[in-house]
């Protein structure tokens, strides 16, 4: 896990800098977005879902949060919830999303709609299908962009130009008159981002979107969002499993289990010194942190299923230092520079 | 583009050859017309003389051949009874029967895709339970009776609209059509509902179907997250994915609806194709069957053309694989 050329740029955030060793703060700061106790769940027949379950963060200008957790812990949910576009039959229940100050949670449907796309835009996981099979590259860009400025096509065609260009997109006339199809996935997410870029939003929420590439696209693209992030003060929040890519991309992570943020903070202090078991078992297992030739470690058990979860921490069963208090909500433990952990035993020092 | 219709023609080439060898000796070997439009008192000698002017005397191979020569020629025949021929007596009756079987397509597009799309994206309202109901409806209950109930309902006990005939027809390029006039268009409105009630149901059915698949699509997502209206987003992203398979069905379903017409023209007393053929095949008039099955073969070999033709400009992703063979 390298971690070269990382230090030198991060800077701690003043809220955060003032609070260091201070008395808890409770409240999550960020000047782009903070997330404050959301919880979205999903009426099934089978029962309800509680899918997000009470997670908190927040997200400053210009930062990059790497968003980590396992399949099905609520990542995806979490940034849908933040877009407004939970599909039925999920719904926010309650938390509040505050973006740019102004409260999303329960706002009207016009006025998210001119936000969406705008101010927050999102990247999808899967290249393949975030574009639409029969329409031109062209349309589904300048309809992105008409759809919240009042522009000539001809003004939206060339903003389309200038971005797929900045993706690093060759003869970009050529590519717009094309259908997706006839796109590599890379492309296809190089496109994705381009459309993600076209207003120039100030938060960009991208759902594992290196994920479906292969690695040197993959390198290319996490080059391409810190640069954009440094350039021009958009916030992102990177949506992953792969605690690789956050080392070497975020400034900040905050983990998810089980619907709920258990442990965040400055990224080298989370990675380096993990205080909830669950990030350090993560930390643990990646490869290269093992010896040749050994089983590679692994976190026992498997991931509860969040219909009927019960109450109490949802990591126990598998947590080694589980005791009979886990059975009741665990407290969200504060460390100095926004370190958060919901945990009765944490860990104090790094994985071995 | 060209080498892919080329292909198609010469393919077609070959169906309608054997269509027509299937077509010509399964309607000659049944039934004697003789028998039927001779009188009976007439003695052996004029019976032959009817038998060699049919050209009946002949050996079946030979009488094909003639057929097929003449064919060729664009003669398909000349009709026992009419003693015209069989082509000029079929396109007489077309622009009704395609009149009919337009409009009913039309109903069924207009009213079919709306409706499935709305029952597609709120698969759980009462309005869209009872949209899908209606269309179990439309499949199961038949033509000739929803016909018969129509003309009940709508012009015996109503009053509203005629239940029989043309009405007053006007010209449109020398061909003769009834929706330009408003009498036509009353008398055109039961046959065309009643004709289009079965496609309706089809249309809805396949469009809530595409547009529940479609609208859980991941790019009908990222449309969403780019800010687009909902309109938008079903009227073009949804609906085109849509259109693909609806269109596709249509095609194939326009030449049933042309072709085989017969029952709602017959409830209704419209003077189509399908009501010449039901009256030949009564008297065996030959040429007339087997001209109209020709007719029948070609129509649907133009409409899967163009059907394919549309296909590829719906989905672009057909039109690649055109360009590479």
């Amino acid at each position: 896990m390298s971690r070269d050329g990382r230090e030198t740029r991060y800077e701690p955030a003043d809220a955060c800098a003032s609070a260091a060793g201070a008395a808890a703060v409770t409240r999550p700061a960020g000047d782009t977005l903070i997330v404050e106790d959301l919880q979205t769940w999903f009426f099934t027949k089978a029962g309800v879902v509680k899918a997000v379950n009470g997670v908190s963060f927040g997200i400053s200008k210009g930062e990059v949060m790497g968003l980590v957790g396992e399949s099905g812990s609520g990542k995806s949910v979490t940034g849908f919830s933040v877009l407004g576009i939970v599909d039925p039959p999920g719904e926010i229940v309650g938390g509040s999303i505050r973006f740019q100050g102004r409260e999303l949670v329960g706002l009207d449907e016009i006025a998210m709609r001119q936000i969406r796309g705008s101010r927050i835009a999102m990247i999808f996981q899967d290249p393949m299908m975030t574009l639409n099979p029969v329409l031109r590259i062209d349309t589904q860009m300048i309809e992105a962009i008409r759809a919240h400025a009042r522009v000539s096509r001809a003004a939206a065609y060339a903003r389309a130009r200038e971005v797929l260009l900045k993706v690093g997109i060759a003869s970009p006339d050529e590519r717009l008159k094309a259908y997706p199809h006839q796109f590599s996935g890379g492309m296809r997410q190089r496109v994705a981002i381009a459309i993600a870029l076209l207003n120039e939003p100030d938060l960009i929420i991208a759902d594992e979107p290196t994920t479906a590439l292969d690695v040197t696209i993959q390198a290319q693209i996490l080059y391409e969002a810190q640069k954009l992030c440094r350039e021009t003060g958009t916030a992102l929040i990177w949506i992953t499993h792969d605690l690789t890519v956050v080392a070497g991309l975020a400034d900040r992570i905050c983990v998810m289990y089980a619907g709920r943020d258990v442990e965040q903070g400055d990224v080298d202090a989370v990675l380096d010194h993990p205080m909830h078991p669950y990030t350090f078992g993560l930390i643990g297992s990646v490869p290269s942190r093992n010896r040749r030739g050994r089983p590679l470690h692994q976190i026992p058990g498997m991931t509860p299923s969040l219909l009927n979860l019960p109450p109490g921490c949802a990591f126990r069963a598998r947590c080694d230092r589980a005791s009979d208090e886990c059975h009741r909500e665990p407290p969200v433990l504060e460390y100095g520079c926004d370190r958060r952990a919901r945990c009765f035993h944490p860990h104090f020092e790094g994985p071995s | 583009m060209s080498v892919f219709i080329t292909r198609r023609i010469l393919q077609s080439l070959v169906v309608v050859f054997v269509m027509s060898l299937l077509v010509f000796f399964g309607v000659n070997i049944v039934g004697d017309p003789v028998d039927m439009l001779i009188n009976p008192e007439a003695d052996q000698e004029d019976i032959e003389a009817a038998i060699r002017a049919l050209g009946l005397d002949r050996p079946i191979h030979e009488q094909y051949w003639y057929f097929l020569v003449n064919a060729l020629k664009g003669d398909l025949g000349k009709s026992f009874i009419f003693a015209e021929p069989a082509l000029k007596l079929i396109l007489q009756r077309m622009p009704a029967t395609l009149e009919l079987a337009f409009a009913a397509m039309f109903l069924a597009v207009v009213i079919g895709i709306p409706l499935g799309v709305f029952a597609g994206l709120r698969p759980h309202s009462k309005v869209s339970k009872t949209i899908m109901a209606g269309s179990i409806l439309g499949f199961s209950l038949p033509t000739f009776w929803v016909g018969l109930m129509f003309i009940m309902i709508f012009a015996v006990m109503l009053g509203w609209l005629p239940s029989t005939g043309r009405g007053e027809t006007t010209s449109l390029l020398g061909i003769q059509v009834s929706f330009l006039t408003l009498d036509g268009l009353s008398h055109l409105l039961l046959p065309a509902l009643n004709l289009a009630l079965f496609k309706m149901s089809l249309v809805i059915r396949l469009a809530r179907a595409g547009t529940r698949e479609v609208a859980l699509q991941d790019y009908i997502k990222f449309a969403r997250a780019k800010g687009l209206s909902p309109s938008r987003v079903v009227l073009v992203h949804v609906m085109k994915n849509i259109l693909i398979p609806v269109v596709t069905v249509l095609g194939l379903e326009l030449g049933g609806v042309i072709a085989f017409a017969v029952v709602t023209e017959t409830v209704f007393a419209w003077p189509g194709m399908g009501k010449l053929l039901i009256d030949s095949i009564q008297l065996l008039d030959r040429p007339v069957v087997v001209a109209y099955l020709m007719i029948t073969v070609l129509m649907f070999i133009v409409i899967n053309l163009v059907v394919d033709i549309l296909y590829s400009i719906l989905d672009p992703r057909v039109r690649l694989k055109d360009v590479k063979s």
